[in-house]
């Protein structure tokens, strides 16, 4: 029995590592993910929380609550912004330090209320001003990200998948001896997925909008457009991976190696506020980040067509560009 | 040769190593209208990097392929139907489901309902296809490869892996196709397939064509003998010395010549047992056998 066992184990290892793209993405996914959890969450202690401190910089000396372990103190100096952040969850306190100690919390920030102890703790005379306009619930600012997080995986990952299938099985040699051309094909993988993605996220949007009481302040129609450019922006992303590969490891790979660090960074979870500057940077570069931030800015403050419409034309550039290099990369049969 | 429809000119194609394989070695011939031309070979021979080729899906090394002598395009596109060797269909469809998919990428062509009669596949249309026998999946392959009514049909290997009774329905398949004026080009390794169907066979073996013609010529060009088999167990080998054009196969061994009396005559004399001799005309298997060395289905 341990030689048959023995026998397929190194046949198994010998297919392995003859793999090249699966060898690269075993170890290159890991050691990227540690990077950038240790660049993202680094500098020694994770900070549980982060607080806006009403300053140029923050002096640690000057107040024994900026001492706290496990805080992120951000300086901020443009009061009335920092206040929209805290109703926002962007952060989940903000303290003026200067006599008498003022601070700003979101009512319903479940971060806040704790932080806000420790504040009260470290200074028992520091008074709670109101958040101005409205508090956003907690639960209504990560409604988008969860909604957005959904489509991003499926878009991603649900048409890559497919069209490798096709291309492994032979399927897409056969439609290669029709007329049919690489746009053609891909565009209908786009609108296919394009729709389904349209449907359920519109299904999960009315249900758990109304599980929640969710109110939509701005225009629902502008939210649709916005959702169809995103979700068309990640499939045509996922489609570009898709486009040339054949190995499922190697596509699996790449495309953990883009929705991990989306996930992560765009916002989907927590804000990236007192983030590294470069990281922001980075967030900027995935759709998701510009999705999220309007769809947030529709949702939660709502904003108009011209307010968002930088992330707009950023999703619509980038689909684009996607698909066409898609396109032009794509490869019909497996080498 | 201005009336091939489709002309394969000094193409070769070379799959980068290591090692290097030069699959196909400079071949050239012509198809004619209307005729079903067949492309003979070991396995390894090239015939599959050949006809993919000639398919456009697969792109020279150099050399050409003309398609009514303007190189591969869409209009070939639209006119060629094409039977891989292998090809899974998406899942979950149904057999008319696929046939409608195939049949919207094509501008004109045939019924659907038509193509389902014409490949018997009436009683399958609402099954899934993956739940198809050899045979029938063979059949609906088929029934893709004609949808768009096309002038051009290729046919690689159709029945590879398919037991007796499902190769001959196959087969009057085919020949009714035929009957409709289509030019077929089929590549096999059934030499009975060959001789059943095909106009005009082209012979290759190591990424060229050793010989060509119609199966009529090509027997009489190379034999003006009958063949004589004895079984292999019961050729000595002290009648290996003899003066005969001997060919060995694995059970058997094959004498050709163009003097039986003569030759039965030896053997008698070498005490080979006649009990098992069988004489016979040459076919295509014998030519094969004598072109290559090799037996074709081996």
């Amino acid at each position: 029995m341990m030689k048959r066992l023995f026998a397929v184990w190194h046949a198994r290892n010998l297919e392995f590592v003859r793999d090249r793209g699966t060898m690269i993405f075993v170890l290159v996914l890991p050691i990227a993910l540690i990077l950038g959890m240790s660049f993202v969450f680094g500098g020694g202690e994770r900070p549980l929380f982060k607080v806006g401190v009403l300053a140029p910089v923050v002096d640690t000396q000057s107040h024994p609550f900026l001492g706290e372990r496990f805080t992120d103190f951000v300086p901020v100096t443009d009061e009335a912004d920092a206040i929209r952040k805290v109703s926002r969850h962007s952060l989940d306190l903000l303290v003026d330090v200067k006599s008498p100690v003022r601070y700003w919390v979101n009512p319903s920030s479940p971060k806040g209320y704790i932080v806000e102890k420790l504040l009260l703790q470290a200074d028992p005379s520091a008074h709670r001003e109101p958040v101005s306009g409205d508090a956003v619930r907690y639960v209504d600012w990560l409604f988008p990200g969860i909604l957005g997080m959904n489509l991003m995986f499926g878009c991603i990952f649900g048409v890559g998948y497919v069209v490798l299938r096709y291309r492994k099985t032979g399927f897409l040699k056969r439609l290669n001896a029709t007329p049919l051309t690489a746009f053609e094909f891909l565009t209908a993988q786009v609108l296919s997925r394009l729709v389904l993605t349209a449907v359920v996220t519109s299904m999960l949007f009315v249900g758990i909008g109304a599980l929640i009481n969710f109110h939509v302040a701005g225009s629902l129609l502008l939210l649709f457009v916005l959702m169809l450019l995103g979700a068309l922006s990640m499939i045509a992303l996922g489609l570009t991976v898709a486009a040339r590969f054949s190995s499922e490891e190697m596509v699996g790979g790449i495309l953990n190696l883009l929705s991990w660090p989306m996930m992560l960074l765009s916002g989907v979870w927590f804000s990236l506020e007192g983030s590294p500057q470069w990281v922001q940077w980075i967030a900027q570069i995935f759709p998701l980040t510009h999705l999220l931030d309007a769809a947030r800015a529709v949702m939660i403050d709502g904003a108009g067509i011209a307010a968002i419409s930088n992330h707009l034309i950023y999703l619509a550039v980038t689909a684009v560009a996607f698909l066409a290099f898609g396109a032009w990369s794509f490869r019909w049969r497996a080498e | 040769m201005t009336s091939a429809l489709l002309e394969v000119r000094n193409v070769v194609r070379k799959y980068p190593g290591p090692p290097p394989v030069l699959a196909v070695d400079g071949v050239s011939f012509a198809v004619p209208e209307g005729i079903c031309f067949g492309l003979l070979g070991p396995n390894g021979a090239g015939k599959t990097t050949t006809i993919e080729m000639m398919e456009g899906i697969l792109a020279p090394t150099s050399g050409e392929v003309l398609y009514r002598g303007e190189p591969i395009g869409r209009r070939f596109k639209e006119e060629a139907g094409i039977l891989f060797q292998k090809t899974a269909l998406q899942d979950f469809l149904t057999v008319r489901q696929s046939l409608t998919m195939f049949r919207g990428l094509y501008s004109h062509g045939l019924d659907v309902d038509e193509v389902i009669r014409l490949c018997a596949l009436e009683k399958l249309e609402k099954r899934d296809t993956r739940k198809l026998s050899g045979g029938q999946q063979q059949r609906l392959l088929l029934a893709i490869a004609l949808v768009n009514d096309p002038k051009l049909i290729f046919l690689d290997e159709p029945t590879t892996g398919l037991d007796p009774q499902a190769r001959r329905n196959f087969w009057e398949l085919v020949q009714s196709i035929k009957a409709r004026r289509k030019t077929i080009i089929l590549t096999t390794h059934y030499m009975e397939e060959a001789e059943l169907l095909c106009d005009e066979i082209a012979i290759m073996d190591k990424g060229r064509v050793i010989a060509q013609g119609t199966p009529r010529n090509l027997l009489r060009e190379h034999f003006d003998e009958v063949l004589l088999e004895l079984p292999r167990q019961e050729f000595p080998e002290g009648a290996r010395s003899l003066p005969l054009k001997v060919i060995e196969a694995s059970d058997r061994v094959e004498i050709t010549t163009n003097d039986l009396d003569g030759t039965l005559r030896k053997l008698m004399d070498a005490r080979v047992p006649l009990k098992d001799l069988r004489i016979r005309p040459p076919n295509l298997e014998d030519l094969f056998l004598e072109l290559t060395g090799k037996e074709l289905r081996a």
